[in-house]
């Protein structure tokens, strides 16, 4: 039973509207990026670059904000986050094993501190977080600003991926265990390769939260050569006001890299955040 | 009997018995295994929501960074927030804009959601396509596109709206500025947040029509009912468990904007402030640090988040029946 034409024809004219208007911002930010600056400032806009350059990159990558090189900026992003992947990652497996594996008293009441957590507004834990890492002397570090972004990373990352540890057939494990293999053992050589998906769809979503993390590190990380991408991008953009095309070259970067990790994981997070919501 | 009890119950481990062994698991072992994760989760989020409550009755400046005590105050940080007409102005801008927000994004989003739902396969790919790129934006990077956009000097939109004749949309456009007073930044701050987050509840809400049978809305069409009666009676009521989900979840991200409004109208513009903000800047804003009011205005903000929290883990929690 097919719609009549008029209506197909309408819903995939309202389907390509939604994809214009979806995309076209980040369209916008890559075409600008690409224009030389008398087609960016023109009084008609043009929708392509007419003569594309790869001057405003140039400039981005070879030059530097506030004496630090844009490699250095990229190289503190790219540490603080696959930190937070690593440590995250690996507490989180360790807790959801339990959540998924185990029946234990205080399971609900962890279950329920997962959820809660991870709505805590982090704008209101700058603060105390400030003056803890102060008082230590962490402030200008990355290893205080990996730390936050752990606990960030780790309710959501645990409640995602106990779902994932709770797929796996319990038979496995127990078969396992009855040809003598200890837990460890288990663990390693039958949870763990089939809980790998899961493991990967959190770790992207670990490395975007730190990743595009702006708030902490620019609160943190008062030294502009231990600052990320975030921070660079922001003081580029309020110290060049209206050089737009170094700026959308600068944010192309920095983005891209999430879009495509993004295409990996998007099924995950839905599942996790309306997780119960959905069944089946 | 201690002697004796030992050896019979380890016996049946090393048998083949199935439910022995499940039994002989160490009952430390699942508390070991969270226990990391509580003390990342104590010390980083627990602990840190202790304190701000702590310092919202203390006075708490730079002295006290280096480990002079802090004054207790008593409800004075309360007492002046609570007081001043600047506060009131930050909450309302916080709740209109969360109303606002949350109401558009759940509307398009679900209107999205429906027409991917109908479309065919290939189109629907499209289209999903499309809207994760939207999703996919950092906040950091959405901002200042949107600032591009409705830049005073060569953006897009104030182009646009001085080509529209001016019986429509008024003249001037050319060089308005939307970022010189509340009401412009906070209407290109609430496109900039739908735009960001309406493709989650897109696609929370497609899931959830992907469980829908068919038969149900074959069967309202042979009772006569149309697209917008099929809704109300079968999709809404079916979906209704994510629809509470993705109503909290929003109302809790939006009350919290942060990163966005800091870019596009920044610490020197008081004027569009929001609680967030207000907050932060009072913290970091000036060289004479107030963490106390700072604080204080922080716990107005966690509370009414955890209010809106309680009931999102209550609902989730009765979902996931014993969880």
């Amino acid at each position: 039973m097919r719609a009549p034409l008029w209506r197909r024809v309408a819903l995939n004219t309202a389907g390509v509207f939604v994809f214009l208007v979806s995309a076209f911002p980040v369209f916008w930010m890559v075409s600008t990026a690409f224009k030389p600056n008398g087609e960016i400032f023109s009084s008609t806009p043009h929708p392509l670059p007419e003569h594309p350059t790869l001057k405003h990159f140039r400039f981005v990558v070879d030059g530097s904000v506030a004496g630090v090189s844009f490699w250095d900026y990229f190289l503190n992003s790219a540490v603080v986050a696959i930190a937070t992947v690593v440590i995250s990652g690996l507490l989180a497996l360790l807790a959801a094993t339990a959540v998924a594996r185990f029946r234990f008293r205080f399971r609900t009441t962890f279950l329920i501190l997962l959820l809660v957590v991870q709505m805590v507004p982090c704008e209101a834990l700058v603060i105390p977080l400030f003056i803890d890492l102060k008082r230590m002397e962490m402030l200008n570090s990355l290893v205080g600003l990996i730390a936050v972004y752990v606990g960030f990373a780790l309710p959501f990352g645990t409640w995602m991926l106990r779902g994932f540890v709770a797929a796996v057939p319990k038979d496995l494990e127990e078969a396992a265990a009855l040809d003598g293999a200890g837990p460890l053992r288990i663990f390693f050589r039958v949870l763990l390769p089939l809980v790998a998906p899961g493991l990967v769809a959190t770790s992207v979503f670990s490395f975007i939260t730190a990743w595009n993390e702006f708030l902490f590190a620019f609160t943190f990380l008062k030294d502009q050569d231990k600052a990320t991408l975030p921070i660079m991008l922001q003081f580029f953009f309020g110290r060049s006001g209206n050089d737009w095309g170094p700026i959308m070259a600068a944010s192309t970067l920095l983005t891209l890299p999430v879009i495509a990790f993004f295409l990996v994981v998007q099924r995950r997070m839905v599942s996790g955040l309306v997780a119960g919501a959905v069944k089946g | 009997m201690l002697d004796t009890a030992q050896p019979v119950r380890r016996t049946p481990g090393r048998d083949t018995a199935r439910p022995a062994r499940r039994r002989r698991r160490p009952r430390s072992g699942p508390y070991l295994l969270i226990l990391p994760a509580l003390v990342v989760i104590g010390v980083l989020l627990i602990w840190p929501v202790v304190q701000i409550s702590r310092m919202s009755f203390e006075k708490v400046g730079v002295r006290q960074l280096r480990g002079e005590p802090a004054e207790n105050v008593g409800l004075a940080n309360y007492r002046q927030i609570l007081g001043d007409g600047f506060f009131w102005t930050t909450f309302r801008h916080t709740v209109l804009f969360a109303v606002v927000a949350v109401a558009a994004t759940l509307l398009v989003g679900t209107l999205v959601g429906l027409l991917i739902n109908r479309l065919g396969r290939r189109m629907s790919a499209f289209v999903a396509g499309g809207v994760l790129i939207a999703w996919a934006t950092p906040p950091i990077t959405a901002a200042i596109i949107f600032s591009w956009l409705f830049g005073t000097t060569g953006g897009l939109v104030n182009w646009f709206l001085d080509l529209l004749p001016n019986a429509l949309v008024g003249s001037g456009w050319a060089s308005y500025n939307w970022f010189a007073t509340p009401l412009p930044t906070y209407t290109v701050l609430t496109i900039c947040v739908v735009w960001m987050s309406f493709p989650f509840v897109a696609v929370s809400v497609l899931a959830g029509l992907r469980t829908v049978p068919r038969e149900l809305y074959e069967a309202a069409r042979v009772d006569g009912s149309n697209a917008w009666h099929g809704f109300w009676r079968i999709t809404f009521p079916l979906l209704r468990p994510i629809f509470g989900v993705l109503l909290a979840l929003s109302v809790i991200w939006d009350f919290r904007v942060f990163t966005q409004l800091f870019v596009m109208s920044g610490l020197a513009n008081r004027d569009a402030f929001n609680l967030s903000l207000y907050g932060y800047s009072e913290a970091f804003g000036s060289l004479n640090a107030r963490y106390g009011l700072g604080s204080a205005i922080a716990v107005v903000l966690t509370l009414i988040v955890l209010i809106v929290t309680a009931m999102y883990a209550r609902m989730v929690i009765r979902q996931e029946g014993a969880a």
